[in-house]
């Protein structure tokens, strides 16, 4: 029997854009065992919410993460006018959803950069970039902000998009999706790509669904479960299936996120020709008293916002639960087996957001 | 077959020049709703305080005794907020963002708002002030 040693793996690695910390156990050049740890970059946000008023905490809620910042600010929002009771303008519902989805598409073309970098595929990496660039301008024609939009508040939205900027959006539509098709194209079909993915880090339906994974991970382990099906914000009007894949493998994990893209953009055609008229946002009295668990999909799963309030103006409690954290215990079912060269594109198969996990 | 799918967008993008831009000595891309930094006007804010208050990360202080007016530009998020709840058009977002800093400063102006003696503007001047306080409860 070979002997065992233990590899370090993080916090700092190239392939990894924040710090999370797994210990390999190695047996020649197998991985036979992972050991994840996780702590580095813990900022207290939870806390920070008895020390903002719970209009302020919005800004906090959206700087959790640098990626998923929008559907960070819906979430916390969602929750808030729960337990308040406001009743948001069916205009703000939609812009929420465009907003939304623009936030997914840039958030998984960051990550199939970051994994074509992660395989060694540069080309491919500065493709994905180039192409989320042109949704960032998009973002930041709307919102005012290319990563953090600062759009979001309680009680609706805070920036309207005129009928004109609408249109041209839609009309500018066709071009990018021909473009995220060619580019998805490679992800699917280059023999490159499926060499080095196919068969990698395998995790299987039931596994998937025992160990609680979220989002693409689940999704691509045939676990159909997206909370968008719920119909929050604008969703349960345009009418959503979500995008699963079988083989469970990392490559069926990069098919659902290239699939995704394909259908976020369907989904802002559609919010765009069906977007109602009227307020945007509905003035907000009181205070909040009570508690609520929002739930909303994030590019990398489902995030939980649980919120407590006791009638103050500031929250009592605030407890977020966010997709990456359930996705870390499939991580480490995914890794025994498998070559120590295969672990940096395993472990950024899940898209680990370490700024989300440890807020 | 699989193989060179990327070809063709290599080659365009050979041929269509660099997709980035040489910033700052080209300035960077910004539109209409870019929120770049505050811009704070002395002469026209009757020291209200609202800023203040609305501020999310207490990046202004405001004294009204001594008619000073700061701003922290190294804790300020460029929200907007202050922007928004000025009833007097004082505050101004602009679009190009603030150049990086070696010290922290904090910016201070000195008001230089006179009430007008006209004693026909007084009750419109009130009651606009009256509004504004209203719509931060």
């Amino acid at each position: 029997m070979p002997e065992r040693i233990i590899v370090p793996f993080g916090p700092q690695h190239p392939v990894l854009p924040e710090p999370i910390h797994i210990d390999l156990v190695l047996e020649d050049e197998n991985v036979v065992d992972a050991i994840p740890s996780i702590g580095y970059i813990h900022r207290g946000l939870e806390q920070l919410v008895q020390k903002r008023e719970y209009t302020e905490y919005v800004y906090v809620a959206e700087r959790i993460c640098g990626i998923c910042s929008f559907i960070h600010a819906l979430c916390y929002c969602q929750g808030v006018e729960h337990i308040m009771k406001i009743e948001v303008p069916d205009r703000a519902r939609y812009l929420r959803t465009i907003w939304s989805e623009y936030s997914r598409i840039h958030s998984h073309l960051l990550w199939l950069g970051l994994f074509a970098d992660g395989m060694g595929f540069e080309n491919l990496f500065m493709r994905s970039w180039q192409l989320r660039e042109s949704v960032l301008d998009v973002l930041e024609d709307t919102t005012g902000g290319r990563v953090i939009q600062g759009s979001c508040k309680v009680g609706g939205v805070r920036r309207d998009i005129g009928q004109e900027k609408l249109d041209e959006i839609h009309r500018s539509l066709d071009l990018f999706d021909q473009q995220c098709r060619g580019l998805g194209d490679v992800f699917l079909n280059d023999d490159t790509v499926k060499y080095r993915l196919k068969g990698l880090g395998v995790i299987s339906k039931d596994e998937a669904y025992d160990l609680g994974a979220a989002g693409p991970t689940a999704r691509g382990s045939g676990v159909a479960m997206d909370h968008r099906e719920t119909g929050y914000a604008a969703y349960g009007d345009l009418g959503f299936k979500p995008v699963v894949e079988t083989t469970g493998d990392c490559y069926a994990r990069c098919a659902v996120r290239v699939k995704e893209v394909y259908a976020s953009i369907d989904l802002i055609r559609r919010a765009i020709e069906e977007m109602p008229e009227g307020p945007i946002d509905v003035k907000v009295k009181g205070t909040p008293d009570g508690e609520y668990f929002s739930r909303a999909e994030q590019p990398r799963g489902e995030v939980i916002h649980y919120l407590k309030g006791d009638g103050s103006k500031h929250l009592a409690r605030a407890r977020i639960r966010t997709p990456t954290l359930a996705n870390i215990p499939p991580l480490v079912k995914m890794l025994p087996g498998i070559q120590l060269a295969d672990v940096p594109i395993v472990v950024l198969s899940i898209d680990p957001c370490i700024g989300c996990m440890e807020r | 077959m699989g193989i060179f799918q990327m070809t063709k967008t290599v080659l365009r993008n050979l041929a269509g020049g660099p997709a980035t831009r040489q910033y700052p000595a080209v300035p960077a891309r910004s539109c209409s709703l870019t929120r770049g930094h505050i811009v704070f006007d002395p002469s026209s804010c009757r020291s209200c305080s609202l800023c203040v208050k609305r501020c999310p990360c207490e990046a202004i202080r405001l004294d009204k005794e001594a008619k000073v007016w700061e701003i922290d530009r190294m804790r300020c998020i460029a929200c907007g907020d202050c922007v928004e709840g000025c009833p007097f058009g004082s505050l101004t977002m602009e679009q190009s963002y603030h150049p990086p800093v070696t010290e922290h400063v904090v910016e201070r102006y000195t008001i230089t708002y006179v009430k007008p003696e006209r004693p026909a503007k007084k009750p419109a001047e009130e009651s606009t002030k009256e509004e504004g306080v209203g719509e931060s409860a």
